[in-house]
């Protein structure tokens, strides 16, 4: 167990020591996207009956951070200790594939739920949104953190350079995430996209997130947690698999 | 008593490239001991398998006795590993990156010992500054130093001394052969073979992937029997049948390659018939350095082109 919570330990330190570049600047980030879009939509759009657009926006918004930071802390720490070689200390050590896995995503959530945390706290301030259910809240940043901080560590083992990291980021998780459903509810797009978005599991984990504000949702939280659920345990088992086989870290 | 190392049938294939070509190694508890060979010949590879860093294609490993891939945990508890890259973590302290591995090891509470290893690498004073504050040979130290968090039966050092200056080389090597004293195993890849035959029981040489020589220094020594002889003459004429023994020719001085001690009274003997006198005469003995090339087959290439890479 030692072994396990000091990688844990040395993953949060690490990201905690750069905090203005991992948790600061993500939540200026989603503010700027906050201020901009609700200016612009607010008289315009009403996502759901009686709830104004930006009271709408703020959940997905807070969500999309979560995810993308959980992404970010496990991919562009593994990419960093592979380019710079110190991941051997990790491999030398007798940590199992196990420990190593659930450090690296238990890391992904803290800095997900840090940065959500942080970017809600300060919307409070300025914006009136009221959580309706702290459990389903909670869960689904949870798992959603999970699920991305998995997806991350698969990436980051995947990917040998930068570039590469930065292609699977952009080309992947981004889009993913924009047309998840952050900006809009799905309800209001034409029926071939709203099959489409059914498809992206980024859809379900911003829904269920977004019921645990609203009690109002596209789809059933239940469905949307089981759905999340089944895309953690696969995307765990895969990246379980790199892990044990020693893919790419030892050749 | 365990093995400190067994390696039997070791191979290990990268694609079409045979890194290592079936190699079987016994390295007894306590010894000093030292993997040689040219770039390439498969020493980190080997070394890598031991410590899990790599997994081998076929045959099997051991650290006193624990398999390195069935049994990896124990293996690894009993392995140090001095990498032969400088790596570290920019985002830690001297003192954070050894508390840091010691509980990759399970171990907590571990500053006492730490406290020790810092004060004998002379560390101390830089224990608190960031690894990327620390000019290379710091950053070695701390490499030795992590490797020794845990107190390993084993400490493998993969070129522990490749670029680092004379005076660090020194202390490193007086701290090393103390653990060595102290009971410990050590294992070492060099490309400087006087430092291989200054402080070694044994040695394997690694040719492409096999262990061509495996023995201890002294044994392998003696077994490359040629010695060499310098003679300063007068007249300054090497008879004739002396010729082909010749094999340099420095500044009033004949170099000549003999096939062993015998082969001297010959010499005399050729010299008294040509009425020539001795005004000087050394005897050579062969060092590592020439039994590593004539077994290793690396002959013609210079000691710096070919060691000091």
């Amino acid at each position: 167990m030692t072994g396990f919570l000091t990688l844990l330990y040395k993953e949060l330190l690490r990201f905690w020591k750069v905090g203005f570049q991992t948790v600061f600047a993500p939540m200026v980030s989603t503010l700027l996207y906050l201020m901009i879009f609700s200016h612009v939509l607010e008289a315009q759009v009403e996502a759901f009956p009686g709830v104004a657009y930006t009271a709408f926006l703020i959940p997905g918004l807070v969500m999309m951070a979560v995810l993308q930071n959980a992404f970010a802390n496990s991919s562009s720490s593994l990419i960093q200790s592979k380019i710079t070689g110190n991941l051997v200390f990790v491999l030398l050590s007798p940590l199992s594939y196990r420990e190593i896995f659930f450090a690296y995503v238990l890391a992904s959530v803290v800095r997900g739920l840090a940065v959500g945390l942080g970017v809600y706290l300060v919307t409070v301030g300025f914006f009136d949104v009221a959580v309706a259910s702290f459990p389903w809240v909670f869960l689904f940043a949870f798992m959603g953190s999970a699920l991305l901080g998995a997806i991350g560590i698969i990436a980051g083992i995947w990917a040998d350079k930068f570039d590469q990291l930065a292609a699977f980021q952009n080309f992947v998780i981004l889009p993913l995430t924009f047309l998840s459903g952050v900006f809009y509810s799905l309800h209001s797009l034409p029926p071939f996209w709203q099959q489409l978005s059914h498809l992206n599991p980024f859809f379900y984990m911003i829904d269920g997130f977004r019921y645990g504000f609203f009690n109002a949702s596209d789809i059933s939280p239940y469905i949307s947690l089981g759905i999340v659920v089944v895309c953690f345990v696969a995307v765990s088992w895969v990246t379980l698999r790199m892990l044990k086989s020693g893919y790419k870290i030892r050749h | 008593m365990a093995l400190a190392i067994e390696v039997k049938r070791l191979r290990k294939s990268f694609g079409a490239l045979h890194a290592l070509g079936g190699v079987d190694l016994e390295i007894e508890a306590g010894e000093f001991f030292a993997l040689l060979g040219p770039n390439g010949a498969g020493k980190t590879t080997l070394i890598n398998i031991i410590a899990g860093l790599t997994l081998a294609t076929s045959g099997s490993a051991s650290v006193m006795g624990h398999d390195v891939v069935l049994d990896y945990r124990q293996a690894r508890r009993m392995l140090g590993v001095v990498p032969q890259e400088l790596v570290y973590d920019p985002f830690f302290t001297v003192r954070e990156t050894l508390t840091i591995q010691s509980g990759y090891y399970g171990l907590k509470n571990n500053e006492a010992w730490i406290e020790e290893i810092l004060h004998q690498l002379d560390l101390v004073s830089k224990a608190d500054a960031n690894m990327r504050a620390l000019s290379g040979g710091m950053k070695r130290r701390v490499l030795v130093a992590q490797s020794l968090v845990h107190k390993p039966p084993v400490i493998v050092l993969d070129e522990p001394t490749a670029g680092v200056d004379v005076e660090l080389r020194q202390g490193l090597w007086r701290f090393i052969r103390q653990l060595n004293r102290d009971g410990h195993t050590i294992v070492l890849t060099t490309h400087y073979l006087d430092e291989a035959e200054a402080l070694c029981n044994r040695v394997a040489m690694l040719k492409q992937g096999h262990i061509v020589a495996l023995d201890s220094i002294r044994n392998l020594i003696s077994s490359v029997s040629t010695c060499s002889m310098r003679l300063r003459l007068s007249p300054d004429i090497l008879p004739t049948v002396l010729q082909p023994l010749m094999s340099e020719r420095e500044e009033g001085f004949h170099i000549l390659t003999l096939n062993g001690y015998s082969q001297i009274e010959d010499v005399l003997a050729a010299l008294r018939e040509e009425k020539t006198c001795i005004l000087e005469m050394e005897i050579l003995q062969p060092d590592l350095e020439e039994v590593f090339v004539t077994i290793t087959g690396t002959a013609g290439v210079t000691r710096a082109a070919a060691f000091a890479s």
